[in-house]
């Protein structure tokens, strides 16, 4: 995988060098992000760092981080989509309201919450590669629409009677250690998108159609379809991620993961994908969610106020966008300054 | 007589590239001047030079004598000089008139725009430019010819001195050619020098008083055009003669590899049927508009068409389908090559390797430099310039670029290749390697069909002319009867003698 | 047959092929298809909204009753206000998802300042949360013109960067309408002839950003930033200093929107102004703001702010269950959209066909 990874240029125009190869060096700053994150956390922060705070920072990363994988190709295919926290709303109250009817098997529910997602994304696809609409005013319809949908489902109730061996068995440990198992389906899942988005033709295609839609389009690529799946996926993820959800806090309610939307996108952006589309990776995605996390939690057990941190994420989202102008900046005015070699005309 | 803009000694390089050398330059009023020159002679930067983008890194630009300094595109425009596009930037959702006018609209009152002046200093300028366009009319549809207009009003409306005109005709049909002619003679006898830059020989000579020549940065020379032909001119341009400019060798027809039946679209083609056998070029000739780019369009699945039929190798193809085109033998490369023919912004091997990225795959993943591979061997056996294949293709010059697209679908060893104008755009030698590129294809058996608007190459290329006219396939011309009259007859509609 | 042109220095023969000459383009046909579309959309939204509420007031008369009409109005003033102030933004290809933290700040920096000194006359509270909202809309104008950066991204920042500063200010606390000035208040429950007070502040902005945008060179060039960003920057039109001063009225509306909040609420918590920024850019897009810039108006934008609310009230009172109305919305904004992409694809081909456009 020697040059897989690093096919495409920053935004800036300048040509990334890798850190290492496979890595683009965003990537590598988001994870050297971490680790100084979670050392300096570790270190300075009582209760950082240990079993029982990885715990809590796993549960937290696990809803993010599965609508965060479709959400990815999303955005790198140039498209958005603002409806995924409704469409885990809307689960929610599916899966508490099939509960309420009697429906006790818990595999049945879950087909049915994931089928439902992958109808909700269709609809979104539909939209969007079927009418030719813009993918952000749809997705801020739908988001409307599909929490709508989950007020009338559920209205001003919340179901919370399920049996404790679904809402413990959710958020149950790996023997032997603190980690949820959880997360081993999340990284299966992360290494599969990975493998699709960066070492298949799949992959190839949606940044080519990340980049210029007509010159895929002559290239052979099915540009619709590819984009409609991808909407489906990311139903069916955020459908995955509202079951996770409901079992996990026990409680499905209209309003649950309101706002998640955003979070979501701050992730997927400092991440390095660029929101014009063509440009990012996973890895700097699932280093972002992890990042994200693990900051959130760590300042929370430092007493600092909620505020503050939402303060934080803001201010991470615009330096996320702000740094690579700068650098560019910081860049032109280096060459500016380095004397240019003259070559000596030759004569006629 | 003193020139109205003349360049002195200009240089300006881009790092280590020297894209002009010590060039000289005089436009004087009342006149159209010609300016020629390969890709990468050194001409769009000359433009940007003129028109404020770029300082010259030495040499004196004057205008009327005086030293002239560009800050940027402002002041350009302050001085007098204009620069017309070949790809007009109009603002769609506004009008004609503000188009023009923006951020210098007429005020009245309390400074608000004054619609009725707008409207009226609007007419005035198309009047003198003697065409006529509704200046309430949004810009969004217009055609290029039309937005060409309304670029040349703005000019006049800031009493621009030196009208420069960068590759106009590309996209223009026939007519628009001759309105643009009339207009750029309206601006010349008004004291006007225009600059006017082309690749084809035929307008510059039937426009220009003078031609400059650039090649390789520098300035080579300047003529009155009656002192000049065809061949001096692409000699000056070139060095060397272009003699084996259509290399064509006799082909022997094999059999049918595409045949299309009673295709037809409506508003855009109807009823055409044709077939390109293996081992012989087939052109497509027609008047710009005539439908040719739609029906090659469509044959390869980007547009979906209302009626008839595609067959490839004896089976049917699903319109609409280009995974399905490409499968069955047939590769396109497109008119556009930057927007149609390329993903800029990826590497050549990726834009090299797009179309069989699947049958590089193995278990449906890409692994080892697979595609680096084969993106070097190609790119080495069509000798495309670059330093590694890993570099994003916007660094190639443009007649590299086309060799990667070429080497894009040569790749997918097609049955039948069409090519959509291959060598617009592109520098004399680079033409001449396509071209040679295209007969070998043809005599290892390929069915090779070919739109061109360039009738020298459709005549020195072509085995068969098909010749389109609004929509329709009007004539089938085999090579011996193929002549520009023919062509020219069949292609504005009318019956020739056979 | 056509013969090449004549030519002073009598060149080779004309190889390049030519047609025959187009017919002349109908003249006015362009501009009246145009302005008739125009016409079409905001008629549409507003045929829309009298038909709501003519149905809502044929099952329920009261629905037309004073107190009900006022309460509409009084309900559509600050999202119109707001609309108002994103449609500046939208138009030049933007997005201002800030909004509604700025709505807060402002609110909770009226009430802060009224408990602080009750007897402040209110046009300096009014001012001063102007100023504030202009405040936070230069901070990005500064950040998305300087950097160049998208605003999507940008106000997404500013969106949690000032609620997060708004719920550190009003931690724990909360002002109650006890702690303002009863004339303040009355601010948000007066009427004239009528009207109420708050929704003609609505009126005077909406009144005045709509000359600007149409009849005042700045405000035709956002438009054309809008339009075609590039072709901006090459006709010489300053977009940095645009964009930016779109912003800082959108900032400034939002900060208006925010006291005359407070006015109307009385109550405040650090929770003022949460989400709306969504309903906001449902009403802009309703009322038939392209999202993507360059076209649109202020009053289609008020009116659809007008018809989003009045769809809040109607449902009750047609005995739809009031949890449909979230549903409804998302339903109209799908609706606007596609009816606009219907109308701008037949507007294009019309004029396409006028035009003997290749």
């Amino acid at each position: 995988m020697s040059d897989a990874g690093n096919q495409t240029t920053t935004g800036t125009g300048a040509w990334t060098r890798p850190l290492w190869a496979g890595l683009r060096s965003w990537d590598a700053a988001v994870l050297l992000g971490l680790v100084l994150v979670v050392l300096v956390g570790s270190a300075a922060v009582d209760g950082a760092g240990t079993p029982r705070f990885w715990r809590f920072v796993i549960l937290e990363i696990i809803p993010i981080g599965l609508i965060a994988l479709p959400m990815t190709l999303v955005i790198i295919t140039g498209e958005i989509d603002l409806s995924v926290a409704s469409v885990l709303g809307l689960t929610c109250t599916a899966f508490g309201q099939m509960w309420a009817w009697g429906v006790d098997s818990l595999p049945l529910l879950i087909l049915v919450c994931l089928a439902l997602g992958a109808v909700l994304g269709a609809v979104n696809g539909l939209f969007v590669t079927g009418f030719g609409l813009p993918s952000l005013a749809v997705t801020i319809g739908t988001l409307a629409l599909y929490r709508g949908l989950a007020s009338v489902v559920l209205g001003n109730r919340a179901v919370a009677d399920y049996p404790p061996a679904w809402t413990l068995g959710s958020i149950r440990a790996i023997p032997g250690t603190t980690i949820p198992w959880a997360v081993l389906v999340l990284a299966a899942l992360a290494i599969g998108f990975g493998v699709l988005l960066h070492a298949t033709p799949i992959g190839r295609g949606v940044y080519a159609m990340g980049n210029n839609a007509d010159a895929a389009r002559f290239s052979g690529i099915a540009i619709r379809r590819t984009k409609f799946w991808i909407f489906v996926v990311t139903g069916v993820m955020s459908a995955l991620a509202g079951v996770f959800w409901t079992l996990r806090f026990a409680s499905a309610r209209a309003d649950n993961g309101t706002g998640l939307e955003l979070a979501v996108v701050a992730a997927v952006l400092l991440g390095g994908v660029s929101i014009f589309g063509g440009r990012g990776g996973l890895v700097g995605v699932v280093a972002a969610v992890a990042l994200l996390a693990t900051l959130r939690n760590t300042l929370q057990l430092a007493y600092v106020p909620a505020n503050t941190l939402t303060i934080i994420t803001g201010s991470l989202l615009i330096i996320s966008v702000v740094a690579p102008y700068v650098a560019g900046m910081i860049r032109a005015r280096l060459r500016r300054h380095r004397p240019v070699s003259t070559t000596t005309p030759s004569a006629g | 007589m003193e020139p109205l803009l003349a360049l002195t000694g200009v240089s300006k390089s881009f790092g280590a590239v020297a894209a002009l050398r010590d060039v000289r330059l005089e436009l004087r009023g009342h006149e159209v001047h010609g300016l020629v020159g390969e890709n990468g002679a050194g001409k769009s930067t000359l433009v940007k030079i003129l028109a404020g983008v770029h300082a010259p890194d030495r040499g004196v630009v004057t205008l009327d004598g005086r030293e002239l300094v560009l800050a940027g595109p402002a002041d350009a425009r302050a001085a007098g000089i204009a620069v017309i596009y070949q790809e007009p930037a109009l603002f769609p959702d506004l009008s004609v008139a503000e188009n023009i006018f923006i951020a210098r609209q007429p005020l009245r009152g309390l400074r608000r725009i004054d619609g009725a002046a707008l409207r009226a200093r609007t007419r005035e300028l198309f009047a003198r430019l003697g065409v006529h366009l509704d200046p309430d009319r949004p810009a969004r549809g217009l055609s290029i010819a039309d937005q060409q207009l309304v670029e040349i009003a703005k000019a006049l409306s800031f009493d621009a001195r030196v009208v420069v005109m960068d590759e106009p005709t590309s996209a223009l049909s026939g007519a628009e050619v001759e309105r643009l002619f009339s207009v750029a003679r309206t601006l010349r006898d008004a004291g006007a020098a225009v600059l006017f830059i082309s690749h084809r020989f035929e307008e510059i000579f039937a426009l220009c008083q003078r031609i400059t020549v650039l090649r390789d940065g520098h300035w080579i020379s300047t003529d009155p055009a009656e002192d000049l032909t065809v061949d001096s001119l692409v000699r000056r341009m070139v060095g060397r003669d272009i003699s084996a400019m259509y290399p064509k060798s006799q082909a022997s027809a094999g059999p049918a590899r595409l045949e299309v039946r009673g295709l037809t679209r409506s508003g855009a083609f109807s009823d055409v049927s044709f077939t390109v056998h293996g081992g012989e070029i087939v052109a497509l000739a027609g008047l710009v508009g005539a439908g040719r780019t739609e029906v090659i369009r469509a044959v390869f699945g980007v547009d979906r068409f209302d009626a008839g039929e595609v067959v490839v190798d004896g089976r049917r193809l699903p319109p609409g389908d280009t995974p399905a085109a490409i499968a069955a033998g047939l590769a396109l490369v497109p008119e556009d090559r930057r927007a149609q023919g390329l993903v800029m912004e990826l590497s050549v091997a990726r834009n090299l390797t797009l179309p069989r990225r699947w049958s590089l795959s193995r278990f449906g993943l890409l692994l080892a430099g697979a595609e680096s591979r084969s993106a070097r061997t190609w790119a080495d056996r069509l000798r495309v310039k670059t330093a590694r294949v890993t570099d994003p293709v916007s660094t190639l010059s443009g007649g590299n670029q086309q060799k990667v697209v070429l080497a894009k679908w040569l790749s997918t060893r097609p049955g039948v290749l069409i090519v959509d104008e291959p060598t617009r755009g592109i520098d004399v030698g680079t033409k001449a390697e396509v071209h040679g590129l295209l007969s070998r294809l043809a005599a290892d058996g390929v069915a090779v069909l070919m739109v061109s608007s360039e009738l020298p190459e459709v005549l020195g290329m072509a085995d068969r002319v098909l010749v389109m006219h609004e929509g329709r396939l009007v004539a089938d011309i085999p090579r011996a009867r193929a002549d520009e009259r023919s062509v020219m007859l069949a292609a504005t509609g009318q019956r020739g003698e056979p | 047959m056509m013969s090449p042109p004549p030519s002073p220095s009598g060149p080779p023969p004309s190889t390049a092929l030519r047609a025959e000459p187009d017919s002349p383009a109908r003249p006015a046909a362009g501009a009246r298809v145009v302005r008739r579309a125009l016409v079409v959309r905001e008629v549409g939204i507003v045929a829309a909204l009298v038909l709501l509420v003519a149905v809502t007031a044929t099952v329920n008369p009261r629905f037309l009753s004073a107190q009900s009409v006022k309460d509409l109005l009084l309900g559509s003033t600050i999202l119109a206000i707001l609309a108002v102030g994103q449609t500046i933004v939208v138009v030049s290809r933007n997005v201002d998802l800030s909004v509604g933290s700025v709505l807060g700040l402002a609110a909770f920096a009226t009430g802060s300042l009224f408990v602080a000194s009750p007897d402040l006359p209110i046009p300096v509270v009014l001012l001063a949360g102007v100023g504030l909202g202009a405040v936070c809309g230069a901070v990005n104008g500064a950040l998305i013109a300087a950097a160049r950066v998208p605003a999507l991204v940008v106000t997404l920042g500013t969106l949690y960067v000032f609620r997060g500063l708004d719920y550190t200010w009003a931690t724990g606390r909360q002002i109650n309408a006890a702690d303002m000035p009863p004339a303040f208040l009355r601010l948000g429950t007066r009427t004239i002839l009528g009207l109420p007070v708050l929704t003609m502040f609505a009126i005077v902005v909406l009144v005045a950003a709509g000359l600007y945008l149409r009849w005042y060179s700045s405000g035709r060039e956002l438009y054309a930033i809008g339009s075609n960003p590039d072709a901006a920057h090459l006709a010489g039109i300053p977009v940095g200093r645009r964009v930016f001063g779109a912003f800082v009225a959108s900032g400034a509306l939002a900060g208006l929107a925010g006291v005359l909040y407070a006015a109307r609420f009385g109550t405040l918590d650090a929770n003022a102004g949460l989400g709306f920024e969504l309903n906001v850019i449902a009403a802009v897009v309703v009322g038939g703001v392209a999202i993507f810039g360059g076209s649109g108006s202020v009053y289609g934008a008020a009116i659809g702010a007008v018809l989003l609310v009045t769809i809040g009230s109607a449902l009750p009172v047609l005995g739809v269950n009031p949890f449909w109305q979230r549903a409804a919305v998302g339903v109209l904004i799908l609706a606007a959209i596609g009816l606009d992409r219907a109308l701008s694809a037949r507007l294009a081909r019309r004029l396409r066909g006028g035009s003997g456009g290749v």
